[in-house]
């Protein structure tokens, strides 16, 4: 499958997180990496290109911080003018159907902070609740985030794991190897990414 | 004078005017030059058009250089006449005494007598206003220290005159009859000394304050009839009356022209003023300069071949000389004081008045006078000609291109290597300066004003002086090392003379460059260059989104749409530049028009550039 990663990050500058994943997909022969807020630093986000585009690719991810438990504003903006209605939705709306719609997401608080108990009181995927609903109405299959938890407490060795992780993930997906159905019920899938043998020791 | 002589003698001068400028401009002669050229082809030397009409005219024509003063004061405010006091009375004041006192020796060791040597020392001093502030500005020279210290030089010569007239007559022989012109017009000729003193500061003064509280309500209530040629009367009639007053007092015109032009500086009228002056006064320039073209006597010359070489060569090295010194003294730098000196060494206009003044006086010889005269005027007519071989000859020895006065390019600390270069720092360059450093970027700045290279070094800011179109500067501004250069020279010509020697040495620099107009940007898209930015488009857009937002329009959108208009611009330009041909080019526009009017009307420009129906949101759930 083709797959297409629509980056989101205002100040990717700054983060140690962002700059490891984006790495890792750049080495991945065949994916495309479209780093909007470089494309788009005026916010005027371009329906004609970002349709074409998406028509070429299977897979669209969302790769982007989490900002009060949703994307950057420029995503939302993305999302506002390229989706149109007769275009990604509505009765002629077919365009995206049958793709896959995933998010890369990172956010400061660990898995703990995103349950029931923690501080923020919802696991990640229940606040993308909107995303996913997008998706359906897309005619798109929403799979399960791919959540870096606790990025200030990271240590290196974490974020290359990550990193590592994150690149098998696009393999799979390329190669239309994801078990579909786990991918669904799983709450996060970086859980259920397998770790390269030196790594995952 | 009968309507056809004054038909054929305006024929004949507007012709030559027509004709031999553009030819000498574009010989990058210089105006001043062409019309001298000219007059001596028209006059009796060679066509004899205007036969010996010449001196009348340039009498006539001197009315441009009050002009020139009105005008001058009218850029001048009071406060900066100020602090030129100082180059002026220093200066100028020493320049005058030294001059007069050496040609005066000169003169008695020739064997004049005494009072006869001084009056021709007196009038040699002083150099000409009108050639040389004409020939400074338009090579824009005006604003170098050069040009200062010239300006100033000349002022206090303008002033001088107006003793030398009061001291003339003192130094004619007993029982000469004084018949002088300026003398016999004054009102005040045979009052005795505290009077004429009280009458000339109670002149300047109501100047002063009649320029304030008079002229300006008087303007007010002209300006308000909305008549264009009424303020154009207004603004003629103002400098003649000035002209006038001062001719009455003894006071010389065109230095209350001057002052009259510094008391309205600060006025609302002065731009008014200015552009309704400015063409009488080239015009009459323009005369003026054609008259001293057909006043040189060639067949003096053709007589005494040795004698008139000798005078002018011998005037102008001992001013050039004079010059060069007082340069030193008041700290001129080498290539600045050379260019003083070559601007001053002529002998000025106001020499023909003093002499027919001096000759009228019976101070000199009718004969003396006469050679005089011619001699004077070949040493204006060889002014364009020197400043020719001083920006072709000398000035390229200093490293300096033409039309810019300055110094040697300063030296750059050889461990200062930024990533950036930005050519040029008038208000564009200082701009991008100014953010790259608030962004922490750092920038070798190479900048050709050397005032503005002081006054930014002053404030702390690292700028060299120095001519970002010479392989050397640009190697010792770090250019193999940096990654980008800025051209944001004053005008396309030198930008385009930086891209061409980036593109040569420098292959490797990104050139970010600063274009006027789209004409410009096809010039540098021909040249390759690819990142072009017209200075007034980003300025103009918002201004006018701006517009839409008074109107009531709502700010994003109207930002929004400025964006997008700027974007649809750009990519037509790039399209437009293909058609470099005027013709073909004019109807390429033409049809853009009509496709962008079409587009419009068709929802198509709002489809391609503005489509945002996303924002419909609510249509859309209804239509679900």
């Amino acid at each position: 499958m083709k797959v297409l990663i629509l980056f989101a990050h205002p100040a990717f500058e700054r983060s140690r997180v962002h700059s490891r994943l984006i790495n890792a997909a750049k080495q991945q022969p065949g994916v495309t990496l479209r780093d909007l807020y470089e494309v788009y630093p005026d916010f005027d986000v371009h329906p004609d290109t970002e349709q074409q585009i998406l028509q070429k690719h299977d897979v669209i991810i969302f790769q982007h911080p989490l900002y009060w438990y949703s994307g950057p504003a420029l995503l939302k903006q993305w999302m506002d003018l390229v989706l149109e209605h007769g275009w990604a939705y509505g009765k002629e709306g077919v365009a995206l159907k049958g793709k896959y719609m995933l998010q890369v997401i990172s956010t400061g608080g660990n898995e703990h902070a995103y349950s029931p108990e923690g501080h923020h009181g919802h696991p990640v995927k229940q606040f993308m609740l909107p995303f996913e609903q997008s998706a359906k109405l897309c005619n798109m299959e929403y799979l399960s985030p791919f959540v870096v938890h606790g990025t200030n407490q990271l240590t290196e060795l974490q974020l290359d794991e990550y990193a590592e992780r994150y690149a098998t993930l696009l393999q799979t997906l390329q190669a239309d190897r994801l078990d579909l159905q786990k991918a669904r019920q799983i709450s996060e899938l970086n859980n259920l990414i397998a770790l390269p043998p030196i790594i995952s020791k | 004078m009968t309507n056809e002589s004054f038909f054929y003698q305006a024929l004949v001068y507007l012709a030559t005017m027509v004709v031999f400028v553009p030819l000498a401009k574009k010989l990058n002669l210089g105006s001043v030059l062409g019309y001298l050229l000219g007059g001596i082809i028209i006059g009796p030397a060679l066509l004899g058009l205007i036969g010996h009409g010449g001196e009348d005219l340039m009498h006539f024509a001197e009315f441009g250089v009050v002009m020139m003063l009105f005008l001058i004061g009218l850029e001048l405010e009071p406060s900066l006449l100020w602090k030129l006091r100082a180059p002026i009375l220093g200066l100028g004041g020493l320049q005058v005494a030294v001059t007069s006192a050496a040609v005066t020796g000169i003169a008695m060791l020739a064997g004049l007598p005494w009072n006869e040597a001084l009056v021709i020392g007196m009038i040699l001093s002083l150099s000409s206003t009108a050639i040389v502030l004409q020939m400074l500005g338009e090579k824009g020279l005006m604003g170098s220290a050069a040009g200062q210290s010239s300006f100033s030089v000349l002022l206090f010569q303008d002033i001088a005159v107006i003793p030398m007239l009061a001291i003339f007559p003192l130094l004619a022989p007993a029982g000469a009859v004084i018949s002088g012109q300026e003398e016999s017009a004054s009102l005040i000729a045979g009052q005795p000394a505290w009077v004429r003193t009280l009458i000339v500061l109670g002149a300047v003064t109501s100047l002063v304050i009649g320029g304030r509280y008079v002229v300006k309500p008087i303007l007010h209530i002209v300006a308000r009839t909305g008549l264009r040629e009424l303020f154009t009367a207004s603004a003629l009639l103002l400098v003649v009356a000035i002209a006038v007053l001062m001719t009455l007092v003894g006071l010389s015109p065109a230095l209350g022209a001057f002052l009259g032009g510094v008391v309205l500086a600060n006025s609302e009228y002065r731009h008014e003023l200015e552009s309704d002056i400015e063409p009488f006064k080239g015009l009459l320039l323009g005369l003026f300069f054609i008259g001293v073209g057909a006043t040189i006597d060639f067949q003096l010359i053709v007589e005494h071949p040795l004698l008139v070489t000798g005078l002018v060569l011998g005037i102008m090295v001992l001013k050039f000389g004079v010059l060069l010194g007082l340069g030193k003294i008041f700290k001129l730098s080498r290539e600045q004081n050379l260019l003083f000196a070559f601007a001053l060494p002529q002998v000025g206009e106001f020499a023909f008045v003093l002499f027919s003044f001096a000759g009228g006086a019976a101070l000199l010889e009718k004969e003396t006078v006469n050679a005089m005269m011619a001699v004077v005027a070949i040493t204006m007519a060889l002014t364009p000609l020197l400043m020719l071989l001083f920006e072709k000859v000398i000035q390229p020895r200093f490293g300096c291109a033409a039309g810019q006065g300055g110094r040697e390019p300063d030296q750059i600390d050889e461990h200062e290597r930024n990533p950036v270069i930005i050519a040029g720092f008038d208000h564009f360059g200082t701009i991008v300066g100014r953010f790259l450093r608030a962004s922490g970027v750092k920038a070798t700045v190479l900048d050709l004003d050397s005032d503005r290279v002081d006054l930014l070094r002053k404030m702390g800011l690292k700028v060299y002086y120095g001519d970002a179109s010479r392989a050397d500067l640009l190697k010792s501004a770090g250019a193999a090392q940096a990654r980008i250069i800025v051209i944001a020279m004053a005008t396309p010509e030198k930008n385009r003379e930086v891209v061409a020697a980036v593109k040569k040495h420098y292959p490797h620099l990104q050139m970010l460059v600063r274009a006027t107009d789209n004409n410009d940007a096809f010039e540098l898209m021909n040249d390759g260059v690819l990142r072009i930015y017209r200075e007034t488009v980003d300025t103009s857009l918002r201004l006018a989104s701006d517009v839409l937002e008074l109107l009531g329009r709502r700010a994003y959108q109207s930002q929004r749409a400025a964006r997008m208009f700027r974007r649809f611009d750009e990519r037509s330009l790039k399209g437009l530049s293909a058609y470099r041909d005027d013709k073909q080019y004019v109807n390429v526009v033409r049809e853009r028009i009509e496709e962008l009017q079409k587009m419009i009307q068709a929802d198509a420009y709002t489809n391609m550039m503005l489509r945002d129906a996303g924002w419909d949101r609510d249509n859309a759930e209804e239509r679900n």
